[in-house]
């Protein structure tokens, strides 16, 4: 069977600079699949050419056997590819309802994006009782919890989160990993970003090593954890 | 305290005490000028009654240009300067249509409907125009450096002008007078110009469309994310592209509605009668903060006000012959003070700390 969503031989540019030296990964449907590896790496890139933000110059990202390269960004979103971007980016002068608002953009029949805003309130009630505030003044906790939120709004088919404990404390760290545990246990399929390489193996099912735009590895997060090269690079044991 | 006030003391620099010290002088002779004025007398209630109601006309009119401004200025970072044309365009085109209705004698007998069409006329003319340049002109340079686009505009303006005086002419051509806005209406014993009114109205109406337009509707909503973050807006699956095109078109409609508005005030166009108001709009868009559309209605009634009311306030208490003849010097001195003591605007600094 083939995978939900499937990179294949992907190399992508800055100008002359050689971001993404054939990368080669794959999701299938309902899983939780980690992409792990330092700053500057090309995980955020990754994310980007599969959204459409960056055109790769070789290779081919096949979404439900379609090639998404094809596709404008905001065409990729209304497909079901949506993501999270890194630094949670929520729009500071909207409202919290007119940025899960935002997140529907792609969708245009109300009563969906009624319901989704529901669901998004039940997942998250502190962003309930937050909506008609401006999103600029709500916490980095909060502002994840709407980044996330926000993304959900779109009907989600593959959901691409990037870093999504950055910058947060460790007990608001937990709780989005909470959510995203919640999220895998509906069906969301989802492609997971993060240099908090311990906790992201925890919630994965499997994982991907990148270094300097290339894929090092390629296992399954069990394997990842014991493996001596991870262990010292990115688990921080010795 | 002390280690406060010796970093301030590094960071003051002589040219700061030279703007504060032009800064005050202004500032001492705008004092001087009113109480002089006020205290001789020359002018009465109804003189100042009269000077702010054309300020408002005139500062409404500002406003609804400088929408177009802030509002493009939100989406891509750039000041449109050939916005002067977007709005020259719309009037102008108009013209001819108002002067059919005027020989025929339409305009008299339905002057509703003429103005109707009249305006709309003017306000598609003028979105076309905001929309092909956008297209043309500015979105082939999107990714150029910033100084690029600015160049651009300043050709796609002169560009727009003559070609507009290829199409219609060089010379002045005269607004048709619509009959039943000639004349005063009385408040007690004020009295308003009909079509000081009528402008008033009209602006304050579309303001307030507009207004409710970019709070309220989902594109309105888009509009504001793509300004305040482009790639966050494609990663929510709106199409930038298309709300850029659609910035352009509302700035567009709201100086197409302005531009008729000035030519029923003034009662004439000309191929370069968007430079002037145009530079004043782009100044009230500055005074209010660029960017801010609360900031550039705000921006641009001030200016008008300030224009209309300063003169006779300031400079007739100076002992100065026809200070009316010194408005544009004191729209552009209020520009220059708002750039030395408030570079971010009346409305901005909100902005400004959000993004820091």
């Amino acid at each position: 069977m083939m995978a939900m969503l499937e990179i294949q031989h992907v190399h992508t540019y800055y100008g002359n600079i050689h971001a993404l030296k054939d990368i080669s990964l794959n999701i299938d449907k309902g899983e939780i699949v980690t992409l792990i590896g330092a700053n500057g790496a090309g995980k955020s890139t990754t994310l980007k050419t599969i959204s459409g933000l960056l055109r790769p110059r070789h290779g081919t990202i096949q979404f439900e056997g379609e090639d998404l390269t094809r596709y404008l960004p905001h065409e990729i979103v209304a497909k079901g590819v949506v993501q999270v971007p890194e630094g949670r980016r929520v729009f500071g002068r909207l409202t919290v309802t007119e940025n899960l608002e935002m997140g529907a953009f792609a969708i245009t029949d109300r009563q969906v994006i009624s319901k989704n805003l529901e669901r998004v309130f039940a997942l998250f009630p502190r962003l309930k009782e937050r909506r008609h505030q401006v999103a600029g003044t709500l916490s980095g906790g909060e502002q994840q919890m709407l980044a996330t939120g926000r993304a959900l709004m779109a009907n989600p088919r593959v959901l691409l989160m990037d870093e999504p404990s950055m910058g947060l404390a460790p007990v608001l760290v937990d709780n989005i990993f909470d959510t995203i545990r919640q999220l895998h246990a509906d069906g969301t399929t989802i492609l997971l970003v993060e240099q908090n390489a311990r906790i992201a193996l925890q919630v994965a099912s499997r994982g991907y090593v990148l270094q300097s735009g290339v894929i090092l590895l390629n296992d399954t997060a069990e394997n990842l954890r014991m493996n001596e090269m991870v262990r010292k690079a990115y688990l921080g044991e010795s | 305290m002390l280690k406060k006030w010796r970093r301030l003391k590094e960071r003051i620099t002589p040219t700061d005490i030279v703007m504060w010290v032009i800064g005050g002088a202004i500032l001492a002779l705008i004092i001087w000028g009113s109480t002089a004025t006020i205290a001789a007398g020359r002018y009465n209630s109804h003189h100042w009654f009269d000077f702010v109601i054309f300020g408002l006309a005139q500062g409404s009119i500002y406003a609804l240009i400088a929408m177009g401004y802030t509002l493009v200025y939100g989406v891509l970072r750039m000041i449109n300067f050939a916005h002067s044309e977007v709005f020259m365009s719309g009037p102008y085109t108009a013209y001819f249509v108002a002067a059919a209705f005027y020989r025929s004698d339409f305009l008299d007998q339905h002057p509703f409907i003429s103005l109707l069409v009249i305006f709309l006329v003017a306000m598609i003319t003028s979105a076309g125009i905001a929309f092909l340049l956008e297209r043309i002109a500015y979105r082939p340079l999107r990714a150029a450096p910033r100084l690029i686009p600015l160049i651009t505009a300043i050709g796609a303006s002169f560009f727009l002008q003559y070609v507009f005086r290829g199409l219609y002419g060089s010379g002045f051509q005269a607004y048709p007078v619509v009959k039943i806005f000639e004349g005063e209406w009385a408040f007690g014993e004020f009295r308003i110009l009909r079509f000081h009114a009528l402008v008033i109205v009209a602006a304050a109406l579309l303001l307030a469309a507009l207004y409710s337009f970019i709070q309220r509707t989902r594109i309105g909503k888009a509009i504001r994310a793509v300004s305040e973050d482009k790639e966050a807006s494609y990663m929510m699956g709106i199409d930038v592209d298309k709300m850029i095109s659609t910035t352009f078109v509302i700035g567009g409609l709201a100086a197409g509605a302005a531009g008729v508005l000035y030519a029923l005030m003034f009662k004439q166009v000309h191929f370069f009668m968007g430079f002037i108001p145009g530079i004043k709009a782009f100044t009230a868009a500055v005074l209010g903060g660029i960017g801010n559309i609360p900031g550039a209605m705000l921006g641009g009634i001030f200016l008008g006000l300030i224009e209309s009311v300063g003169p006779s306030l300031f400079l007739d208490g100076l002992g100065i012959i026809a200070p009316y003849q010194l408005k544009d010097a004191i729209a552009f001195t209020m520009l220059v003070l708002v750039l030395i003591f408030r570079p971010t605007g009346i409305l901005g600094e909100r902005l400004a700390v959000k993004k820091a």
